[in-house]
């Protein structure tokens, strides 16, 4: 699938701030699954540090912008190409060892109610397991936009039994640590406007490391494994680690913020 | 049963030959006076810390005992050896566990005691800092058992505190007993600072084009080794700056200065990893440099220690050193480790648990001489609840035996007594390996206490290496 992006987000601040530093992962990862044409970011008056690519295998840019400045816009036009390898992350060049990935955080920690439904499956495998849990949390939490808040945990989403699908991806990876299999939070976009309807187009999901497969991608809040409408950017313990933007702007200013993201299928 | 590091039998041994005749020919009134103007200079430098983050009154002056720990320099280049053996495979350890492991693949150190480490940083894997040197001071506690029996208590390659006194110990013994100094050959320590600079200089990354500028970077004034950190800044000549002196700006690092920014090029910092950048790690910290850390993995600053070296130093991770040394240097270890049980191994829990009374118990994160058992000195229902939290836990416990610490005479209120004593040395890793002669001698100042820790009774001495 060709896929073009566009995401911009908008950050205005009430007073002009002294400066802004930010540490970006907004680049698609290199793997089978994706191939990308162009790609551009751009930060509105920003000075771009060097760009790296780390131990996970995500490109990492900091940016900094000098102030007084009050409105800053980052922007994210690219091309990309997908190809649908079931879930699986196939060339991708990183070199954390996948036990990294057992660490427990506040948005990922066991309960008693996570140990529980994690434990009411069975696989006859890792990859069996981890289809298994991915349907679990699916029936386990439903899909309820503005039920949850950002700072929300596995533990509470499963406990209210709704949320978004950073919930999803939370609970999941929590039952597969608690399982004894690696897994980390995933930020990419969702192209999912399919009926013509726009939806939100950041997108989050969980992959879990299953023996000789590798890492593979499971979308609990859709029931499904990545396939060529995800383009994946980066990885982390969980939703505040896999950020794809961080930053912190000095100056005792208020930020509000803007976001637009669009993702569309570019016909042959 | 204790070695005495001033008796063999009845006879008075070398290095402490001057200073038996020194005690014997001191006017008592002389003794307290020499005391009471120790305290005094102590308290007018304001050296009043806790040592190696114990906590409590960051007012408190540590005992200074005006008896000095005598080595003689075959003893002391044996210690060398050792210690700079022991810090190279330490380092030689985090480039491998941060790249590809080889020692894991080897099956010589278990996967999970390094990748589920709470210290292993994954910001770091990957990355090699310049000359390959994660750790750039480490600490190695030492214990003296015997004659030629020394044994390796701990390694501290974060950012080990304490060498300001060995600096403060040495001058103050100097101004007020400059005699001693003159009719002995005792090895000098007063120029840790500037091979400190140089180390940390020979660090700079490839970005660093000029004489590279050097900074350490402290928590601030309400940390309890704050003055450690002014204290070497002013010594090395370099500025200490705290988060908010630092900034990124286009990839680089810059200190904030009267006459406008300056290019940072090196950072000796003394604040924890979580609290490093708050775009990396703990997001609510306000005592790091936001984006510091992409400055830091695209090659444009240096930061000693490097994020993520803890994962060397815990106690667990320790079992293996003499493991790394055999693996990474080929060579056998000339420093031993005291023996350990680790409770996560089923024969070894079992042994510990049967003999807890013997043992002394210890948290694999734990510092300072809290969260232990100390079994011989402990009562039945301290064992009873100690056993308690590590059958809840087992992972988080070793276990060690009492260890027989060698004695050092030290100025007691009927005269001169032996007291159990350890000593941490600094080894600084730059370009090449360095190690003053000295270190931190800490003493347990109540009688029969083998707990040297400043928060329970124990102080310090000043720690003398003898010219051949």
């Amino acid at each position: 699938m060709k896929l073009k992006i566009l995401h911009e987000t908008s950050y205005s601040y009430d007073a002009p701030i002294e400066a802004l530093a930010q540490s970006l992962r907004l680049t698609p990862s290199v793997h089978e699954g994706q191939r990308v044409g162009e790609w551009r970011i751009s930060v509105s008056g920003g000075q771009r540090g060097a760009g790296f690519r780390d131990g996970a295998g995500d490109w990492v840019e900091g940016w900094t912008v000098r102030g007084p400045i009050d409105k800053v816009v980052v922007t994210i036009q690219g091309l990309i190409e997908t190809r649908d390898t079931a879930g699986v992350l196939r060339g991708h060049r990183e070199t954390i060892n996948p036990l990294v990935y057992m660490r427990s955080t506040p948005a990922t920690r066991s309960n008693d109610a996570l140990q529980a439904l994690a434990h009411s499956v069975k696989g006859e495998d890792g990859l069996d397991l981890a289809h298994e849990l991915s349907a679990a949390v699916h029936g386990a939490i439903a899909y309820v936009p503005g039920a949850t808040e950002v700072w929300t945990s596995a533990a509470e989403a499963l406990a209210l039994g709704q949320g978004v699908c950073q919930d999803h991806a939370h609970a999941l990876i929590a039952c597969a640590r608690a399982r004894g299999l690696p897994a980390r939070y995933v930020s990419g976009y969702l192209h999912s406007n399919l009926d013509g309807t726009p939806h939100d187009a950041a997108h989050a999901w969980a992959e879990i490391h299953v023996g000789t497969l590798g890492w593979v991608g499971f979308d609990a809040a859709n029931a499904c494994c990545p396939d060529d409408r995800y383009i994946r950017l980066g990885s982390g313990y969980d939703a505040p680690d896999a950020a794809p933007v961080r930053g912190m702007a000095f100056g005792p200013s208020r930020e509000s913020l803007d976001v637009r993201v669009h993702v569309e299928e570019i016909q042959q | 049963m204790f070695y005495n590091e001033m008796f063999e039998g009845s006879e008075v041994r070398a290095p402490y030959a001057m200073l038996s005749d020194w005690v014997d020919t001191m006017p008592a009134d002389m003794r307290q006076m020499k005391q009471a103007e120790a305290e005094a200079l102590f308290r007018r430098i304001g050296i009043t810390f806790a040592v190696y983050g114990e906590g409590g009154d960051p007012d408190r002056l540590i005992p200074f005992d005006m008896m000095p720990r005598v080595f003689l320099q075959g003893e002391w280049r044996r210690l060398e050896r050792g210690i700079k053996q022991r810090a190279r495979a330490l380092n030689a350890f985090l480039r491998d566990v941060y790249s590809r492991g080889e020692i894991i693949r080897a099956g010589r150190i278990p996967a999970r005691l390094v990748y589920q480490n709470a210290a292993y940083e994954k910001a770091v894997v990957g990355f090699v800092p310049p000359r390959g040197v994660f750790s750039h001071i480490v600490g190695i506690d030492i214990v003296r058992t015997g004659r030629d029996d020394f044994h390796v208590l701990e390694d501290n390659c974060r950012t080990p505190s304490g060498v300001s006194y060995m600096l403060e110990n040495r001058e103050i013994m100097m101004r007020m007993f400059p005699a001693l100094f003159r009719n002995n050959r005792i090895e000098p320590v007063d120029q840790y600072p500037e091979i400190l600079r140089r180390t940390l200089a020979s660090v700079a990354p490839a970005k660093c084009a000029d004489e590279p500028t050097v900074v350490i970077l402290t928590p601030g004034h309400f940390n309890s080794a704050y003055y450690e950190h002014s204290f070497l800044a002013n010594l090395m000549g370099v500025e200490l700056v705290e988060g908010n002196d630092l900034f990124v700006d286009a990839g680089l690092v810059y200190m904030r200065t009267t006459e406008g920014p300056k290019r940072v090029d090196v950072i000796y910092r003394r604040i924890d990893d979580p609290f490093l950048d708050p775009l990396c790690f703990r997001k609510d910290s306000m005592l790091g440099v936001p984006g510091l850390m992409d400055v830091y993995r695209s090659g444009g600053v240096a930061i000693a220690s490097a994020p993520g070296a803890g994962v060397a130093d815990d106690k667990a991770v320790y079992t293996y050193v003499p493991e790394m040394i055999r693996f990474y240097l080929g060579e056998e270890p000339l420093l031993q480790n005291v023996p350990t049980w680790t409770l996560w191994k089923e024969d070894d829990y079992k042994y510990v648990m049967a003999n807890l009374a013997d043992l002394v118990v210890k948290e694999v994160h734990g510092s300072g001489g809290y969260g232990m058992l100390i079994g011989p000195k402990a009562s039945k229902d301290e064992i009873a609840r100690f056993a308690d939290l590590i059958r809840a836990n087992p992972d988080n416990y070793i276990a060690q035996p009492t260890l027989a610490l060698s004695t050092s005479p030290t100025f007691v209120a009927e005269g001169v007594a032996p007291r159990h004593v350890d000593l941490r040395p600094f080894c600084l890793c730059g370009d090449r390996l360095e190690l003053v002669p000295g270190g931190l001698t800490r003493v347990a100042l109540r009688e029969g206490s083998l707990v040297v820790n400043s928060s329970q009774g124990g102080g310090v001495k000043d720690t003398w290496v003898l010219s051949e």
